[in-house]
């Protein structure tokens, strides 16, 4: 499981052994397929594009062809332990909805993001004034997907808005490490290339 | 039981000879179960039938587990003759594209059953079929039937092969709804299922062009009241016009367009008449008068009506994710871009009261301009993801390669 993606792996650790998981924008399935086999999960997903899906199912994941946006509402209640969005939310038109939608169906969400604080990227709208490209984030403005880019300071206060508890916090530096916990968080807006969060409704 | 292999067909009829539809509805060139009163088969209508019989081809072998089987259901006008040479067209089994020797549907793996829908004319019991009372064909005496009375009676037969428990069910169109009733009424005998370009009940465009074919049937004055096999007629002109009307929704507008476009058949000019000038009037015309050569009217019209009144959801007080409480079913559900007789939406609702009930629920909608047709056809992508998903039910049932398995 070493060459397993370090913030995938962060990921799966947060998850309590056989649980009912959600993940939302699966992709072709690499977390759920690590979930299931690292955490014996009852492993879900939502991934828009029919290939993502194909291929979900070829491997055995029960994956529906669904988008974020739109389809959470129709889930039940604290259908799931946890519903996951792993480098996703930045995409969704409603991020604020769907991190809400998370928290009514899943007891806990876990979400991960690129921070848009990250010093590299605030280098280059600094000092070349034009939207960043980097290794993680390689689109282009006119045809990225991602059109709701926060930073981690941005993450925490839209959590504060809706209520959602923070219960485990990381932030991955470019070289995949965690940054330490006892770093303040103008620090881990600073130098975290990533996020990811634990959370739970307040209660 | 033992490990069986397929009859296809009977060993005396050549390759060239077709097989009377009057006489296959009564005899069929296909394995038959006949049932007595003891097996009756109880109908929401109200009547019960006790003497009826279901006829029905399977592929492969079972299983010492008997855990190996795949239920195939067909669609309003198909049979069970979903792999192997038509005995009264001549044509391919219908579904042959999915179902054989390596295919996704491997016989090498899986024992195939496929079924005549009570209701139908190719040797389950039906209106073609001769009532014990009478000693002439049923006509409209019997009794209206239901997706539900044709999936009591598939149980029958799957009790009469000594099979508790199905691998896997599937089908499109009526027999998506067929796949989506036994998952409701008999969750523990389902490990799979697999509802493909269905709804969970008929609406109401659906409704209205069942109405305007009935209609055109009963216009016919060879139609005789439904009593045209005691007058040895035949409503040939009403059964094709339903067929034509119905064959349209069957396609999509892109389909059509591709194929035909305005082409003319025949001839460089416009008649100025009521000939088929268009290539795509000759072609309707021949699917309404092939149909006819092999269909039975009113069997058009009872399973037409079977597939206006299915609605799971109003059977469950209205919720569509109490029909499936509890299920611990895998369903794989896929529907076309182009199919506006079983739109997506259709099959979203589906995935979402799936989704309610807790149940594992895989879906893809497949790019296609081939409307509802599409599922019988070969396409790559539904193959893609039906092998996907079969293979790792089959993995879980603990079903081998091979089909073997240890347990069931």
């Amino acid at each position: 499981m070493s060459d397993v993606r370090i913030d995938l792996s962060l990921i799966a650790d947060m998850v309590e052994k056989g649980s009912r998981v959600l993940d939302v924008g699966c992709g072709d399935g690499e977390l759920l397929a690590l979930l299931a086999a690292r955490r014996n999960v009852d492993a879900r997903g939502i991934e828009l594009s029919r290939e993502g899906v194909a291929g979900c199912v070829a491997r055995g994941l029960s994956v529906i062809q669904g988008d974020a946006d739109t389809d959470l509402g129709d889930y039940p209640d604290d259908a799931f332990d946890y519903v996951i969005l792993s480098q996703t939310i930045q995409a969704t038109r409603a991020p604020r909805l769907v991190l809400e939608n998370m928290l009514r169906i899943g007891r806990r969400a876990i979400v991960s993001f690129p921070n848009f604080g990250h010093w590299s990227i605030r280098a280059q709208i600094a000092f070349r004034g034009q939207m960043p490209v980097t290794g993680q984030l390689p689109d282009s403005w006119y045809d990225t997907p991602n059109i709701h880019f926060c930073t981690i300071r941005d993450f925490v206060h839209l959590c504060d808005e809706i209520g959602a508890v923070t219960e485990r916090a990381v932030a991955l530096n470019a070289a995949g490490g965690g940054i330490g916990v006892k770093a303040p968080w103008w620090f881990w807006n600073l130098f975290g290339q990533q996020a990811v969060f634990l959370l739970k409704r307040s209660a | 039981m033992v490990a069986r292999t397929n009859k296809t067909g009977k060993s005396s009829m050549t390759a060239s000879a077709l097989a009377d539809p009057v006489r296959e509805a009564s005899e069929p060139s296909s394995l038959l179960a006949r049932f007595g009163s003891e097996r009756a088969l109880s109908m929401d209508c109200g009547v019960a039938l006790d003497q009826w019989q279901i006829a029905y081809q399977t592929y492969g072998a079972l299983n010492a587990a008997r855990s190996n089987a795949v239920l195939v259901c067909h669609a309003l006008t198909g049979d069970q003759h979903v792999a192997n040479r038509n005995p009264v067209t001549g044509k391919p089994g219908w579904w042959e594209v999915l179902i054989g020797a390596g295919k996704p549907i491997d016989t090498d793996r899986f024992f195939v059953i496929c079924s005549n829908v009570v209701g139908g004319c190719l040797g389950s019991t039906g209106p073609a079929s001769v009532n014990p009372l009478t000693g002439k064909a049923y006509g409209l005496d019997f009794p209206l039937l239901t997706i539900r009375d044709m999936v009591r009676a598939q149980a029958h037969l799957v009790d009469h092969l000594g099979i508790d428990s199905l691998f896997a069910v599937i089908g499109g169109s009526m027999g998506g709804m067929q796949v989506l009733q036994w998952a409701s009424s008999y969750p523990e005998r389902v490990f799979a299922a697999m509802p493909l370009a269905t709804g969970a009940r008929h609406s109401a465009q659906n409704i209205a062009f069942h109405e305007v074919g009935r209609q055109a049937v009963m216009a016919d004055p060879d139609w005789r009241g439904g009593r045209y096999l005691d007058e040895n007629t035949r409503p040939a002109k009403g059964l094709s016009v339903a067929r034509m009307g119905a064959h349209i929704t069957y396609l999509s507008e892109a389909a059509l367009h591709r194929k035909f476009g305005r082409n003319l058949q025949d001839r460089d000019a416009r008649t100025f008449s009521f000939d088929a000038d268009f290539q795509v009037e000759s072609y309707l015309r021949h699917q309404g008068s092939s149909f006819v050569e092999r269909f039975d009217a009113n069997s058009y019209l009872y399973l037409t009506r079977a597939m206006d009144y299915f609605d799971l959801a109003a059977d469950h007080g209205g919720s569509l994710a109490k029909a499936f409480a509890g299920s611990k079913t895998r369903f794989c559900v896929a529907s076309f871009t182009s199919d506006w007789l079983f739109p997506t939406p259709d099959s979203r609702a589906i995935v979402h009261a799936l989704n309610a009930s807790g149940a594992s629920v895989s879906f893809v909608e497949l790019e296609s301009d081939k409307g509802h047709d599409a599922f019988l056809l070969d396409e790559p992508q539904l193959f893609a993801t039906l092998r996907g998903f079969i293979g790792s039910a089959a993995r879980a049932r603990g079903l081998d390669a091979d089909g073997s398995g240890v347990r069931p």
